[in-house]
């Protein structure tokens, strides 16, 4: 071993994770082209999926990951702001803090798997109940089950860099408010949140990226139903849960190219998200001068 | 200042805000002993996994139907005993059985549809089905009290056809004039997964509702025209159990391990039939084809229940690819012998029918047909 | 002599200061009343599953209630072993890379990349792995279930080893290169040891993140319902377990179902709190 040795390892090593990526995105193109070149631009506008009479057109599921995600971010983000809020500007010090943070760390590392399990035996029959009151179809599955679970699952992200970025704020500024006879409110609204809003925007878009990409909770909570959701009640699909349940049953040639054109639109749409929310992070982050 | 702690060191994003990390730092340490030590102990891993891999005992992989899982596993739990083979079979429907042997990733597959002729072509060698149990698609629900329900098949098709939605629907009513139907909306759940139950319930539809045949058909996978979807038997009998309201069709065992009620339904006889060994045996005491592949449903015999449905086997003919030993292969006919003469001791007892005495002799040629490098695998 | 319209003025932003406070509170306290809830629910219904047979037996027929869930059990730990393998080396190798050429073009493409891959669904690269590795065996296999976690693991803790590879101080490097010692040496026997704590943390977290994971299972690893050591053949896992029984209909099999999630909690708490200990030295 010598140096030119140590440094010919890890370029191989680099060269290799490099291919990997690389080889994913282009099995994922070479084996979507079959479906994608019978449906054209249909792939992706066309509402009808149907393996049976070969139709593959993924709108209801481009429909259920946006619903799905957009409402879980709604529900999530008032929620996460708050809580990054109280922990970022509230509660600095001390052993509350330190709990905070293991809690919050401790809902980050439950397993999507196990939101499910909880989501089927909490979440549904609390739906139902809310369907039977208002007279909706009362599956529990569907639409808001999915989203609400969800947002359960992004918070931890979402307020954690909502309070990273609130911390980051420089002591100056905030001292020279308080200096000033500024309220803590006023600090807040007024100075921190405008100063940090580049990064917490960042935050969101990743955990937007996160959410669109979660397959395990939203499967075992959605009702795998193949149709565009109509409301809030409604069963439907998303791309990551459509794979999870068809991947493994897709026997004939465009049936699994139409899957595999599945997963090539979830990449693109989760790369997209987490390298914009990427681009906001090292914007905010050389705002600070560091 | 920040104490450093890193909030989701999972994700580098926070890393990126510019929360520093006050890591620990060791000193140096004696290096020459960590690396003695880093490489026993990675011999030592790397023998223990040779010798794992090994030591293992001849396992078979089938992937496939979920209507005769109950059965297939209580057999395999019994063969392991006899014999020390294992088993493994994974219940992901029939649609996933056939692709998995498509791909030649299993050494058998479960399917409850028979594979067509013009299908054939997909398969990228000649397949044989073995048939092994006779079961009952039962239709279940979610009633308060869990009444006893009769159905007819033109009820159960307008149900799915979503024409019925309510429980206390006068047709509904009509059949059951001793129970109290509650003001419920009827909620069907259907197989979102490519199924052979699928196949053969909607194959009863067809046969009993003209409009169910001409807008949407048999197939292990259709349009269904309302209701939720559930994955797996296993999945629609557990979307059943908790949904009040909800009606599912899911093979028998499934209902009866789970204390959910069957409908009796309306033979072709106008007989009112419960789903029993006796009626599914009765369904299945007709001709046998020498390919086994038939369908039960609709029978004409008088106490036969009429959704009945035969599952098979589904195998190569020829085993020699792919790698492929003849030891596996004979292992995989054994399996297969074992299961249509011993095995069948175990099924009465899940509420599956025995192969009747055509279908034996035909699974024995069957399975006598399979061969290895042209050679018959069993003598 | 007091001048009212101040005063009502700094009453009033006294009030929302107040009423500000109060309305965060809420939320946050939602959340971790949340929290609190579905842990306590995991442990209160996964308790009950808990009991010799659980950690020692084989899965039961069907319908069948009693027996266990050891193979899920060691064919996690089997999953987990055979990613860490795979991943760690791969992932102090890219590290170090980053480290030694920071800043070049070619760095930036390898972050890039592995930026990416860890953005990718798991659902998604266990859908490649199957492509990749289970078709050509002709079999699914544990081995292309820990690929597929590797895969998993690696962009996470690459990013990490690396910021902890870039907190050692320069010092370090510039004495040990000032002494003479070769540059490899110097690396692999200064650096990486000063960052030993921070790989360490790493790993736990790559680890504790792979454990949970369902998706790219499912089409890779399959699930046994025997306890299989092979590389070669399909193994169960915790997670597995985890989705099938709880779709079934039989309580015993919800049961063990809570018990799988109850020790995947634990499992993955373990390691998040062996690493939060040792921050506080």
């Amino acid at each position: 071993m010598n140096d030119r040795r140590f440094n010919a390892l890890l370029g191989l090593a680099a060269l290799l994770i490099v291919f990997v990526f690389a080889g994913f995105v282009l099995t994922l193109v070479v084996q979507s082209l079959p479906a994608v070149k019978q449906e054209g631009a249909a792939f992706l506008y066309g509402s009808e999926w149907n393996p049976v009479t070969a139709r593959f057109g993924a709108l209801p599921f481009i429909i259920g990951t946006l619903l799905t995600s957009s409402i879980a971010l709604v529900i999530a983000i008032p929620l996460s702001l708050s809580a990054g809020i109280v922990m970022g500007e509230y509660v600095r010090s001390g052993w509350l803090r330190s709990l905070l943070n293991t809690l919050i760390n401790v809902l980050a590392s439950i397993p999507s798997v196990v939101f499910g399990l909880w989501g089927i035996e909490v979440v549904i029959p609390l739906v139902r109940n809310l369907a039977v009151l208002i007279g909706a179809p009362p599956y529990g599955a569907g639409i808001l089950s999915a989203s609400l679970v969800l947002a359960i699952m992004i918070i931890p992200y979402m307020s954690s860099m909502t309070r990273e970025a609130l911390m980051n704020v420089p002591a100056g500024l905030r001292e020279g408010a308080f200096a000033l006879g500024l309220t803590k409110q006023e600090v807040v609204t007024g100075i921190a949140l405008p100063f940090a809003r580049q990064s917490i925007f960042a935050g969101i878009l990743l955990s937007l990226g996160r959410a669109l990409g979660e397959t395990m909770a939203v499967t075992m909570l959605i009702g795998n139903a193949t149709r565009i959701p109509d409301s809030l009640f409604s069963l439907g699909n998303t791309l990551a849960s459509v794979i999870a349940s068809q991947f493994n049953e897709a026997a004939s040639d465009v049936h699994r190219s139409a899957m595999m054109g599945l997963a090539l639109m979830l990449l693109l749409i989760t790369m997209i998200a987490g390298w914009f929310g990427r681009t906001l992070m090292r914007k905010g982050a050389s705002a600070y001068g560091k | 200042m920040q104490d450093g702690h890193c909030a989701l060191a999972m994700e580098q994003q926070a890393r990126i805000l510019g929360a520093p990390c006050n890591f620990n730092y060791e000193n140096g340490g004696n290096h020459m002993k960590r690396n003695v030590l880093f490489r026993r102990g990675l011999l030592m891993a790397l023998c223990l996994i040779g010798a794992a891999s090994a030591l293992n005992a001849q396992t078979l992989l089938g992937s496939g139907a979920t209507f005769p899982a109950p059965a297939y596993t209580k057999m395999f739990d019994e063969y392991y005993k006899a014999t020390g083979i294992k088993v493994n079979y994974q219940a992901i429907g029939s649609s996933g059985g056939l692709k998995n042997i498509q791909d030649r990733v299993v050494d058998f597959g479960g399917s409850d549809s028979f594979v067509k002729d013009t299908d054939f072509a997909k398969y990228p060698a000649s397949i044989m089905h073995i048939p092994t149990v006779i079961g009952a698609v039962v239709v279940t629900y979610n009633l308060p009290g869990n009444p006893a329900l009769r159905l007819t098949g033109e009820v159960i098709a307008d149900i799915y056809l979503g024409k019925i939605t309510k429980w206390n629907d006068k047709r509904i009513a009509e059949l059951n004039p001793a129970v109290k139907l509650p003001n419920m909306a009827i909620m069907p759940v259907y197989r979102s997964d490519g199924s052979g139950t699928t196949f053969n319930f909607t194959a009863y539809l067809s046969a009993v509702s003209t409009e169910w045949k001409s807008k949407v058909g048999n197939a292990n996978s259709v349009s269904w025209p309302a209701g939720q979807g559930a994955a797996q038997n296993a999945g629609v009998a557990g979307v059943v159990k908790q949904t009040p309201g909800s009606i599912g069709y899911v093979e028998l065992a499934y209902a009866h391990q789970s204390n959910m009620p069957a409908a009796a339904i309306k033979n072709s006889s106008g007989v009112w039939v419960d789903a029993s060994l006796a009626s599914i045996s009765a369904s299945a005491a007709g001709a046998f084809p020498p390919d086994s592949r038939i369908l039960l449903v609709n029978t004409n015999a008088k106490e036969g229940y009429p959704i009945s449905a035969l599952t098979w086997i589904i195998v190569y003919r020829e085993q020699k690819y792919a790698s492929r030993t003849l030891e596996q292969a004979e292992h995989l006919a054994k399996l297969l012998w074992w299961m249509i003469h011993d095995g069948q001791n175990f099924v009465e007892a899940l509420d599956y029918a025995k192969l009747p005495a055509p279908a034996i002799k035909a699974a024995e040629a069957i399975i006598k047909s399979i061969t290895y490098d042209g050679q018959p695998v069993l003598k | 002599m007091e001048n009212n319209v101040f005063k009502s003025r700094h009453q009033t932003r006294a009030q929302k200061d107040r009423f500000f406070k109060f309305a965060v509170m809420i939320p946050a306290g939602i959340v971790v009343a949340l929290l609190v809830l579905i842990l306590a629910q995991v442990v209160i219904n996964g308790a009950r599953a808990l009991n010799v047979d659980f950690f020692f037996k084989e899965q039961k027929p069907f319908g069948e209630t009693g027996g266990g869930i050891v193979q899920a059990i060691v064919g996690t730990i089997m999953l987990l072993g055979i990613s860490l393998v795979v991943a760690l080396p791969f992932s102090l190798l890219a590290s170090l890379y980053l480290y030694e050429h920071r800043g070049s073009k070619r760095a930036k493409v390898l972050a890039t990349a592995i930026n990416t891959l860890q953005g990718i669904p798991s659902i998604v690269i266990g859908v490649v792995i199957y492509s990749w590795i289970v078709v050509p065996l002709r079999s699914f296999s544990s081995l292309a279930g820990g690929v597929a976690l590797a895969i998993v693991m690696l962009p996470l803790m690459t990013s990490m080893i690396h910021a902890s590879l870039e907190m050692v101080p320069s010092s370090y490097l510039e004495a040990a290169l000032a002494l003479g010692v070769p540059r490899w040496r110097a690396i692999i026997d200064i650096i990486l040891p000063a960052s030993a704590s921070g790989i360490l943390e790493a790993t736990s977290l790559g680890v504790a993140r792979a454990a949970g994971e369902t998706a790219p299972l499912i089409f890779t690893a399959f699930g046994n319902p025997f306890l299989s050591l092979s590389l070669k053949g399909p193994v169960s896992a915790l997670p597995l377990v985890i989705y099938e029984y709880i779709k079934s209909p039989y309580d015993d099999w919800h049961q063990k179902a809570w018990g799988a999630a109850l020790l995947l909690v634990l499992f993955v708490l373990i390691l998040n709190v062996l690493i939060g200990s040792r921050k506080k030295h």
